[in-house]
Parts: structure tokens; sequence; C-alpha cells
């Protein structure tokens, strides 16, 4: 049995599962960074205490799972969530979804995802697919991080929808409940509420942990790491801080240039100049994170690494701080019509 | 970023597929572009994994030089940490130090072993010896 479905690949996972699930749910003008602006997507955190994989925990992106329920909210589409406690009721029921011609989102575990490769393949908890059928024993996947589509017997499958430890999946899955018109009106106001919301996050927050603030205040910490944790660890620092940035999914630039891309996108719902000037800084924002890990690898390759080194590296941030403050008050500035 | 920018380097990830990155052209237009990988997280990546190596190696050393029992060395193996393996055998974090001990791992019965065993992808015997043949 297969559904009425075609693959779409995307930078990031929950972007792609959000757009594609929506845009059959009726959102049909729904693009990857439309769905990542009208769920505020764009964040920056460093937790302080938390080791995660024996280096910094530091996310430019919004909390997993948030961008699909808040993109679903924004435009009024009612999603369905399940989790499940045992294996066979969860694999009963996707059974049933696709017999009943319905794809569903699947939030699984990576690391025993078989097709990704054994350097990706880490303890992460909050990947998303979508699966869209089942031939014989084989479910049809479409991961959307792959430019194409794929399968996985049904052991692979059950493996790594309840893989365990933190954000274990429980075998989730959610769909959207029923199919919509999305008017351009909806789309319009759910613009201005991602970016309303993005706005808050990234300028409001108190302490110099999150949003711009907490770009400058891991830029003032990376110029201390060479004295602190010594040359190696600082190293293994500084790779962590740029994988988070650029690995698969980012888009490149931590979410920046994704993020620039909604606002051109925006424009074409609201016909504002300043977005396309701010759609700019963004671009700048990104290339300059770009620099700071050219910088980063220069460390940790080895080929410099003295303290002057990790202040420059510390000052691209402090920097990057600055020109994302910029750009996020000019947003908040702007005089929305509708 | 511009189009003509985008790295496309080798990457592990290139044996899977290309990858989806933002960049403008000419004009300062956004679009999605498809791109190989990029040396520079490359090498971030490998760094990740050789440090990983060298944790792995020393477990092995722990556990030969009878300071460890063997779920340290997969523990370790299977980038878990107590958290996670504790979720995986449904042992109690605490459990599990003691059981770090090899006279109390040298104790365990057949069914903990077992557990063990599952939830790090291994049999028992591999559990043992540390000799794992991975497909």
């Amino acid at each position: 049995m297969t559904t009425d479905f075609k693959h779409l690949q995307a930078a990031h996972c929950e972007n792609g599962v959000t757009t594609n699930l929506l845009r059959s749910a009726g959102a049909t003008k729904l693009t990857e960074p439309l769905a990542f602006g009208i769920g505020s997507g764009l964040f920056y955190v460093q937790l302080p205490f938390l080791v995660i994989n024996n280096g910094p925990a530091i996310a430019f992106r919004t909390m997993p799972g948030l961008i699909f329920k808040r993109t679903c909210n924004a435009l009024g589409i009612p999603v369905f969530r399940k989790k499940f406690a045992s294996k066979e009721a969860g694999k009963k029921y996707l059974d049933e979804c696709l017999a009943k011609g319905q794809p569903v989102g699947a939030q699984v575990g990576v690391y025993y995802l078989t097709y990704f490769p054994k350097e990706y393949r880490f303890h992460f908890n909050a990947h998303n697919m979508i699966v869209f059928g089942k031939e014989e024993d084989r479910y049809l996947i479409s991961d959307p991080v792959m430019e194409t589509a794929t399968s996985l017997t049904e052991f692979e499958l059950e493996r790594v929808r309840f893989a365990k430890g933190p954000f274990a999946p429980h075998g989730q899955i959610y769909y959207p409940m029923e199919k919509k018109i999305i008017t351009d009106e909806l789309m319009k106001s759910a613009i201005v509420k991602g970016i309303k919301r993005n706005v808050n996050h990234m300028l409001l927050i108190p302490g110099s942990i999150a949003g711009v603030k907490g770009i400058a205040g891991t830029g003032k910490k990376i110029k201390k790491w060479k004295d602190k944790l010594g040359p190696e660890k600082a190293g293994l620092y500084l790779a962590q801080l740029v994988r988070m940035q650029e690995e698969i999914g980012t888009g490149g630039g931590g979410f920046r240039y994704i993020y620039g891309a909604f606002l051109q996108e925006a424009h074409a719902f609201h016909p504002i100049d300043e977005l396309l000037d701010i759609s700019k800084i963004f671009t700048e924002a990104g290339d300059k994170w770009r620099t700071a890990a050219v910088q980063a690898a220069g460390i940790y390759k080895g080929r410099i690494g003295s303290q002057a080194d990790y202040n420059v590296m510390g000052d691209y941030l402090i920097e990057i701080s600055e020109i994302e403050k910029k750009a996020f008050q000019a947003l908040s500035k702007i005089k929305w019509n509708s | 970023m511009k189009k003509e920018e985008i790295p496309q380097d080798d990457g592990a990830l290139n044996k899977l597929t290309k990858e989806v990155l933002y960049a403008v052209d000419g004009s300062g237009k956004y679009s999605s572009e498809l791109s190989t990988g990029w040396d520079v997280k490359t090498k971030a990546l490998d760094l990740a994994w050789e440090d990983i190596e060298k944790r792995i190696e020393a477990a092995r050393q722990k556990v030969l030089n009878n300071e460890a029992s063997p779920i340290l060395y997969f523990l370790e193996l299977r980038l878990m940490d107590m958290g996670i393996l504790a979720a995986y055998t449904g042992f109690w974090k605490w459990t599990i130090k003691k059981h770090l001990k090899p006279a109390a791992f040298k104790n365990l019965s057949q069914q903990k072993l077992q557990q063990y065993a599952d939830a790090f992808n291994v049999s028992v015997e591999e559990l043992k010896t540390m000799k794992v043949h991975d497909n």
C-alpha cells in the first residue's frame, strides 16, 4: 500500500516534515523557509554547566518539535499526535494509517538509522521522517535531509521509533487531522506572528545565555577556553560549536541563511521593503558565522592557536551578536499593514 | 553566502546524500542549492571521532588492566552515557555503576548479561570478550 505522496528534500528534517505534511493538508504555498520563520525557528543558546558529547551544549535553533507545533497552530491546522507504550501497538497504528492512505510524520532516533553514514549516528532522538507506504515488509520512508525517498524493514523502523535516552520518541507519530483551505490572509498573519515571537526570543530573554546576548556570552567564554580547558579540549569545544552551526540541517551559517530566505519570501505576502533590507543583514550574519567557523577550524586543525587567535574568534561572535541585534531591532520596528 | 561560494568538498555525508544550503544569486535572491560538503565541518566531525576512538581505546585498556568491566568499553563504543544505558537496560544508574567493577560483573546472572548484551547490540560472548563483529 502506498499513499499519494511526493518526496521533498529540505535542509532540516523538522522543516521538511512540517512543509510536506502541511502542504498536503492545504497549505500549498508553504516552503521550508516559511515553515521555519512561521515556527520562529531561529535561536541561539548555550546552556551553562551542561556538557553534551563532551562539548558545550549550544543550539542555533529552537527546541525540537516546536517549529511543527507553532506552524500548525498559526495556520489553524489541528494535529493528531500519539505515543505508544508497546512496539506492537505502535506498529499496528502506523499500519492502519497507511492502509487509510494517510502519510504520517514519525519521530525517530538516528543511532540505528541504517542508511545514515556511521559518522552521523549518535544517540540523537529528535530526527523526523515521513512514512508514506509499505511494500511487503518494507516501509517507504521520506527522510527530508535525503535527495530521494528510501525504505526500512519492519525491524529497522521499529528500532528507531523506539530508541531510548533523552527525547526518546516512544514511537511517536503525528499528522494533520483535516484538509483546510489556507488563505493568503492566514499566511500573512502567521508570518507576522512568527517574526514577532522570534524578535522576543532573540532580544528579550534575560541573562547572557540565550538570544543575541547569548552569542556575545559564548564569544567572551571562547577567549578563556585556551587557558581554562587546555588546547586539546578547547579545540574539541570549537569543533562542536562548528558542528552545531554548520552540520546537515542548518542550511549553512547556523540557520541564518534560511531566515534570510524566509524574509524574502515573507516580502511576497507583505510588500514591505524593509524585509528585503533586513534579509541582507541576516546574510551578513550567516557569512560572519562561516568566517568564524574558518577561524575555529584553523585552531582545531592546529594551524593557529595563540591566545590572540582565540580572541579573534571570540570577537567574531561579539560582532555577530551586534549584527543580529540590529536585524531583530529593525524587525521589531516594522509597521505591519494587516 | 553567494551561490558560487558554496563549498563542494568531500565529507562523510557525501556517501549518502548531498545536503541543502541556502545561498543568494547575483541579484541577492535566495534559493536552495546542493553541497557535497565543507572541509571545515568535515574536520570538526573527524576531530570528534578521533576523541571518541581515544576514549574507546582508554576504556579497553582499563578493562584489560582489570580496572573496569567490559560495560565501560561498550558504553564508549556505543557512544552511550549512563542515562542512555539505564534507559536501554532498565537498570538504575547506580546498579550500572556497581556493574562497572570487574568483580561485580563476574557475578552477573546470565539474564542480566543478556540485558546488557541486547542494549549494546552484541552477544553475551562478545560482551565478555570485547570482540565485536559489527556488520
